[in-house]
């Protein structure tokens, strides 16, 4: 890779307690590319993951966007950054509609006036972002964009879930087990999705268990083991495997893999 | 749709078969229904429909019980003047039972700031717009107290509010002595106090200036609640706290927020009550104003889950439970099966809430 990565981590350390969760745990994510990310149970990915997208801050270690040093203190501070994640529970608000549910946190307000004094909501012009979203990723046949979340079905939920990060995502969308939930169709659909969001030219960080997705989308995989990057192997010149063994540690990665 | 991409041919072996089968799963298409389907996602989208038709029907069924008495605009805008106290408590507790909280404290804050009003304008001399702050300064660091224990140290609403109730209470108690400050007492001083008592006549409706300012209050907290960014927060958090946080929104703020403008909006109760009974009366404390505002919610279709229902329901809850009692009264009826029917209109109203709540997709 002769590109320069947009997101670096580098010695992240994050000790619950007693309990080592991160051992200067190594990641780089390159633009354009889908970065699988997997592991063993207790491996320390998803604290790896939570402290790049800023819900756990790390004890040590720096993280870099686009070559800048970044503190993320909250989800929000990652998020104003241009760093969106696709949480696995989609958090969504289920009794609120689609348009209020892509918005949530980041309201548009109507301009002049009424906005300023009044903080009224631009229903309209929110209604029309997040119809064109949806539509943008081929998920536009609903007819009301004011229908309830709780009244879709679980691949529609992670399709607003994801159109929302891909809308608002500006540097990097971080998804974390958007198949796990799902049925093998509307599994299918969302791994479209992904690659629908990697054609916009945005790259994504793909915390999943499912070895024949993470194979099949992945331009890369990167593989966590007791708290550290064990190595990143290309997927197509390993077999699922391989990265299972890699994974548990009943094989030892070969050494170029552990350089890349 | 997106045209077929790679990801389209099955790469694994156990998809293949796929190839054939309906790619409909994610569009948001809408299959045929049944009428009740129909109207479980009517009743799903439009909260204040059930106690809407409620009310509607209870003043058909005494009007025609009852006559033409019933019907005259005195009566009908009597029923408003009794309502216009629970009405806005009830506004209150609409807005802490959004957040799947309850408020049991929400009557005592009410009595303790119309004492404190009370006392500050007779008893210390106060003008009158001092002594009405006072009392919303006093309302408002109630439920500021309430909403610091719940979103900072995150103790369940029911239990602070409970304690916060037994507080007050006795706190108005001790600081009252218990002592009723009489109507003209309060004119003597000045007429600010009575304010929302003042009548005044539409046709042959008599209204009050305090069932105005109830009206107003409820169409301003349903306009915040729907087209501003902080109601849409206040229902996101009720609905589910966990996503909420992860959307970005500042769960103990709004929490705190709610529990204080639901203190502020009892002192304004408390204005309204003074118009109302001219006297102020500590002992009023034990009156159930506090069920009697959970009550209007809950018919209004306020689900106590949090998360749903419209506040313009908690108005209409309110005036089902005025028309119900105020029918009853002219039919002459022992007041006991108000209570009665009280007690099944909420029953009622929770098990339809449930049953929208089951709406599928």
């Amino acid at each position: 890779m002769a590109q320069e990565p947009i997101l670096t981590a580098r010695g992240l350390v994050k000790r619950y307690g007693r309990v080592t969760a991160l051992d200067h745990a190594d990641f780089d994510l390159y633009p354009g590319e889908i970065l699988a990310v997997i592991g063993d149970n207790g491996a320390g990915k998803s604290s790896m993951i939570k402290a790049i997208s800023g819900a756990v801050t790390p004890d040590e270690g720096e993280i870099r966007l686009e070559g800048q040093p970044v503190h993320f203190r909250s989800p929000m501070d990652a998020r104003a950054a241009g760093i969106e994640t696709v949480y696995q529970n989609l958090a969504l608000s289920p009794a609120l509609s689609i348009a209020d549910n892509m918005f949530l946190g980041r309201e548009i307000r109507k301009p002049g006036l009424f906005g300023k004094l009044f903080r009224t909501l631009d229903r309209s012009a929110m209604e029309k972002m997040a119809r064109s979203k949806l539509s943008e990723l081929g998920l536009m046949t609903i007819q009301n964009i004011n229908q309830a979340v709780e009244t879709l079905s679980g691949g529609q939920r992670q399709g607003v879930a994801v159109a929302r990060a891909a809308a608002f995502g500006s540097k990097v969308v971080i998804m974390d087990e958007p198949t796990a939930a799902l049925g093998v169709k509307e599994s299918r659909r969302v791994l479209e999705l992904i690659l629908d969001v990697r054609r916009r030219g945005l790259p994504i960080v793909l915390i999943s268990h499912n070895m024949p997705h993470v194979f099949e989308v992945a331009d890369r995989i990167h593989i966590h083991r007791l708290g550290r990057r064990l190595c990143v192997i290309n997927p197509k010149e390993h077999t699922m495997s391989d990265a299972v063994a890699f994974m548990t540690g009943a094989k030892t990665p070969p050494g170029e893999a552990i350089a890349a | 749709m997106a045209e077929p991409n790679t990801a389209a041919q099955p790469s694994q072996e156990f998809e293949k078969v796929l190839v054939n089968s309906s790619t409909e799963v994610a569009s948001f298409d809408t299959h045929d229904k049944t009428p009740l389907q129909k109207i479980q996602h009517f009743l799903h989208s439009t909260p204040a429909a059930v106690p809407f038709v409620v009310l509607v029907v209870s003043i058909l069924v005494f009007g025609l019980a009852i006559g033409g008495r019933f019907f005259s605009s005195y009566t009908l805008t009597l029923i408003l003047q009794q309502i216009a106290v629970v009405g806005m408590l009830g506004a209150a507790q609409t807005l802490v039972i959004l957040t799947a909280g309850i408020d049991l404290s929400i009557g005592v804050i009410m009595v303790i700031s119309a004492v404190v009003m009370g006392n500050c304008a007779v008893t210390y001399g106060l003008p009158a717009p001092l002594a009405v702050a006072a009392g919303f300064v006093v309302g408002g660091a109630c439920g500021l107290l309430n909403g610091l224990l719940v979103s900072r140290l995150k103790l369940p609403p029911f239990i602070v509010t409970l304690g916060t109730w037994y507080v007050i209470m006795s706190t108005n108690f001790i600081y009252s002595e218990n002592a009723t400050i009489r109507e003209a007492d309060v004119t003597a001083v000045t007429q600010w106090l009575h304010v929302f008592g003042v009548t005044f006549k539409v046709g042959a409706a008599v209204l009050t200036l305090g069932v105005v300012a109830m009206v107003v209050l409820v169409f301003g907290l349903w306009y915040a609640l729907n087209h501003t960014a902080w109601g849409r927060h206040l229902y996101a958090v009720g609905d589910d706290p966990e996503a909420a946080k992860l959307s970005g929104i500042r769960v103990g703020k709004v929490l705190l927020s709610a529990y204080t403008i639901a203190g502020l909006i009892a002192a304004l109760a408390a204005w309204v009550s003074i118009g109302r009974n001219g006297s102020i009366s500590p002992s009023a404390a034990v009156t159930d104003y506090n069920l009697q505002a959970i009550t209007a919610a809950v018919i209004g279709g306020i689900s106590l889950f949090g998360g749903r229902g419209s506040i313009l329901g908690t108005l209409i809850g309110a005036m089902i439970v005025g028309v119900v009692s105020m029918g009853l009264n002219m039919l002459g009826a022992d007041p006991q099966w108000k209570v009665f029917l009280t007690g099944v209109l909420i029953i009622s109203a929770v098990a339809i809430d449930q049953w929208i709540r089951k709406v599928a997709a």
